[in-house]
């Protein structure tokens, strides 16, 4: 057995050649690494991508498939999809209240005095607190 | 005798599409790029694979999802949807800062308003009416904006290389 394998070559049972795609980027001591990759993509096919890539490349594109790989391990319906949808709400609900934020700003900004006059007329009613958040709306 | 056309991947990889066929009601003969593209990245025997590990009724989201991974794969193939999930992340970090500034920015207008109100009689506050004039809850709530502001997002996943991707969200 040689104890200089790599960790795609230790999996797959075969000789690590010196040319070997994979030795660079699954070191020996991180199988759990190979294994991710290979349960989603396949190794024929992660071999494919990485030869069409440039050396200097490669090392990110393996990170990011094993990253896309354990996120679809752990949801196998949406694996990385799912945090961007997450992701693309959030940024929707942020712009909308970025949004409202600034129109408020903008409203104060423009009507110091409608905003006094009405503080002052609706002191002590209950029902002023909704009426003036519906300006915002 | 008629039977039905074979599913695109049946088509693809030249084999006999059986009736009980797991790929045919997800890939059909009328779109055969869908499968190409989801075989190009995960390989026909990877997705056979994970849609029977899975319940029916959550295949259909599998497959979309699958689709919608290996396209981005196929757009940028060093970091796929990693660098999409990078570019919202940062994004999601700059739209939670301008928040911060703009709220910081109103309450500041709020406590120049109601400043130069005159003060009202106590027996006219109601309770509801008390937060308007608590000027030293204001300023509690304008360092926390303030620190919030000033300090960086911790979902940025820290690969500064990603963020130069182009985004496939313009």
């Amino acid at each position: 057995m040689n104890p200089g394998r790599c960790a795609a070559c230790r999996y797959l049972r075969r000789r690590c050649p010196p040319d070997c795609i994979f030795s660079p980027y699954f070191p020996p001591n991180n199988p759990q690494r190979f294994v991710s990759i290979h349960r989603i993509y396949g190794a024929s096919n992660v071999a494919k991508l990485l030869q069409q890539l440039p050396s200097h490349l490669r090392t990110q594109a393996v990170d990011s498939l094993y990253l896309e790989a354990q996120y679809r391990i752990e949801d196998p319906v949406y694996g990385c999809v799912g945090l961007i949808s997450l992701l693309q709400q959030q940024i929707h609900d942020l712009e909308r209240q970025l949004a409202m934020t600034q129109a408020e700003i903008a409203f104060r900004a423009r009507h110091p005095q409608a905003v006094e006059s009405s503080l002052l007329n609706n002191v002590g009613n209950p029902s002023f607190s909704n009426q003036a958040s519906s300006w915002f709306m | 005798m008629g039977g039905s056309s074979p599913c695109a991947s049946c088509k693809l990889l030249r084999r006999r599409c059986a009736k009980d066929c797991i790929f045919a009601p997800y890939f059909p003969s009328d779109d055969p790029h869908k499968f190409a593209i989801v075989h190009r990245v995960f390989g026909a025997s990877n997705v056979s694979k994970m849609l029977q590990e899975l319940p029916v009724q959550q295949r259909a989201d599998a497959v979309s999802s699958l689709v919608y991974e290996a396209n981005a794969r196929e757009r940028d193939p060093v970091y796929g949807c990693v660098g999409a999930i990078s570019y919202l992340e940062n994004q999601v970090s700059q739209l939670q800062m301008q928040l911060a500034v703009a709220q910081t920015e109103m309450l500041c207008i709020r406590m120049q308003q109601e400043s130069a109100l005159p003060m009202p009689m106590p027996t006219q506050i109601q309770q509801d009416d008390k937060s308007f004039l608590a000027a030293t809850n204001n300023l509690d709530n304008i360092s926390q904006y303030l620190n919030f502001a000033s300090s960086s997002s911790s979902n940025v996943i820290q690969d500064p290389s990603a963020l130069k991707r182009e985004s496939l969200w313009t």
